[in-house]
């Protein structure tokens, strides 16, 4: 059977998961692979969700906040920036391969855009093909 | 009434942690009224046959230091557990593997390339490694099977009590014993004993202002300010990613915490409640700048997962990235 991505999404309440909600009711069709999570600000999503994620079986894992200086609660995504690079870094050293960790924006009027984000974080874990972590 | 008896053990440590016990000085005295002690390889002159006859569950405590990398440390951490009432993983080894567990950022056939192979001082023109059993005309010799990874005390056995620290302060360690002597309740199952309830920031005394940090500094690089937070200093400490108890030892004297006593309350992994910490204080919401600044961080895995490595979420280092490589 062809692999088929695990990606756990976690999106910010006011736009990425209302720009997602969107797509939905727009009819625009986005991959399955992504199983989004919705959490109140990108700035809220702890490090420790991402690795857990991967721990628990996720070949990727993509964070979604609202663009920069639209953040409801004004500096979360700003957080959120610097811990993916952070955690890329980190995660690079503990010999994963750090492009299975996606950040991107995605306001509540942008259903096109998270069909496109979903599609390109899905194509990418495709590729680099399932994450086999060792105890 | 018989005394109850205690025990004391080392699997992979460096000693540390038995010296710490002894380091509570004359009130070892009370712990020997207090106690039988039927297992101290360390100080007294026992046998593992003197533990194996004692009947399960006769030893009232046991506390285990070190961490778990090979088959008679397993072996040992099993039996004590079977003879033990309560098993207390003490000091960091144990309880998340500590500097033994830095060994995960590797595994076995590296360690046994590097050491018995590569070094410099290295003459084994054969490349003989170790076996388990070697046939010798006498008879067959074993040693203990050497693990690929290392792992905490309660990754091999179900573990009562924790106590901090690398190794735990020796006041910690005699409040601890002194709870015991007294035949105080015990707490909990899973306790963090010795130790405080949050970071290593809250018992510090320095001067903190608003973080704003535009690169990070390794020790020898700067002297730091007297009075202030070393971290707004851009020196990596982790006291905000570390349980208070050891009464801030390192920052007040002007070197930064490196994390010993283990992740405070509610977190599980340094690692990644240090990247919490951290994306707070770097003063940029530019990519690019903000690359620039973690690439003076200069080993991140190293520095955050110092004492936690093995007890991390991820345990070890994976080869997802060595796979991709090798597909390359
Ligand atoms: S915790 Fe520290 S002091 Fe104790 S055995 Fe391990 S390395 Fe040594
Ligand atoms: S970061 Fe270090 S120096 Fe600063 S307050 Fe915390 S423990 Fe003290
Ligand atoms: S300051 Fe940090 S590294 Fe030093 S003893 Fe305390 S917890 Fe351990
Ligand atoms: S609310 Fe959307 S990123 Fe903060």
């Amino acid at each position: 059977m062809a692999f088929e991505p695990k990606i756990v999404g976690f999106l910010c309440n006011w736009c990425s998961y209302t720009g997602a909600d969107l797509a939905g009711v727009s009819r625009i069709k986005w991959p399955p692979n992504v199983r989004p999570i919705r959490v109140m600000c990108s700035g809220r999503i702890d490090p420790t969700f991402v690795v857990k994620a991967f721990r628990e079986g996720a070949d990727g894992v993509l964070v979604s906040g609202c663009h920069p200086g639209d953040c409801h609660y004004y500096q979360g995504n700003y957080k959120a920036l610097r811990r993916y690079h952070l955690l890329r870094r980190v995660l690079e050293q503990f010999g994963i391969h750090p492009d299975r960790l996606m950040l991107t924006w995605v306001s509540a009027a942008e259903g096109e855009r998270w069909a496109k984000v979903t599609q390109e974080i899905t194509e990418r874990v495709r590729k680099l093909g399932p994450l086999h972590l060792k105890d | 009434m018989p005394k109850p008896k205690v025990a004391l053990y080392w699997a992979a440590s460096c000693g540390g942690c038995e010296i710490t016990v002894v380091d509570i000085e004359a009130h070892i005295l009370d712990v020997a009224k207090a106690f039988d002690i039927v297992f101290w390889p360390c100080l007294m002159d026992f046998k593992v046959k003197d533990v194996e006859a004692i009947e399960d569950g006769g030893i009232f405590v046991t506390l285990f230091n070190g961490a778990i990398r090979n088959s008679e440390q397993e072996h040992l951490a099993k039996l004590l557990r079977r003879k033990s009432k309560v098993l207390v993983a003490f000091g960091s080894c144990a309880h998340e593997g500590c500097i033994p567990g830095l060994a995960n950022v590797t595994n076995r056939d590296e360690i046994f390339k590097t050491v018995y192979q590569e070094t410099a001082s290295t003459d084994n023109p054969k490349g003989v490694l170790p076996q388990t059993k070697t046939e010798m005309p006498e008879g067959v010799l074993e040693i203990p099977e050497f693990w690929n990874k290392v792992c905490s005390l309660d990754q091999v056995v179900d573990v009562d009590y924790y106590v901090p620290g690398c190794p735990p302060q020796s006041n910690q360690v005699w409040a601890v014993l002194d709870h015991l002597i007294q035949g105080k309740p015990l707490p909990p199952k899973g306790s963090i004993l010795g130790a405080g309830q949050k970071t290593c920031c809250d018992e510090c005394p320095r001067v903190r202002k608003e973080k704003k940090i535009k690169r990070f500094y390794r020790t020898h690089e700067i002297v730091p300010n007297p009075e202030e937070c070393l971290l707004d200093q851009g020196l990596l400490c982790m006291g905000p990613a570390t349980r208070d108890g050891c009464g801030a030892k390192c920052v007040k004297v002007g070197v930064p915490c490196r994390g010993c006593y283990g992740p405070p309350p509610g977190s599980h992994d340094m690692g990644m409640k240090m990247i919490s910490a951290l994306s707070s204080v770097i003063d940029s919401e530019d990519p690019a700048e903000i690359e620039r600044i973690i690439a003076t961080i200069a080993d991140p895995v190293g520095t955050f997962y110092r004492f936690n490595l093995a007890h991390s979420i991820l345990y070890r280092v994976q080869e997802d990235l060595k796979e991709k490589q090798a597909v390359k």
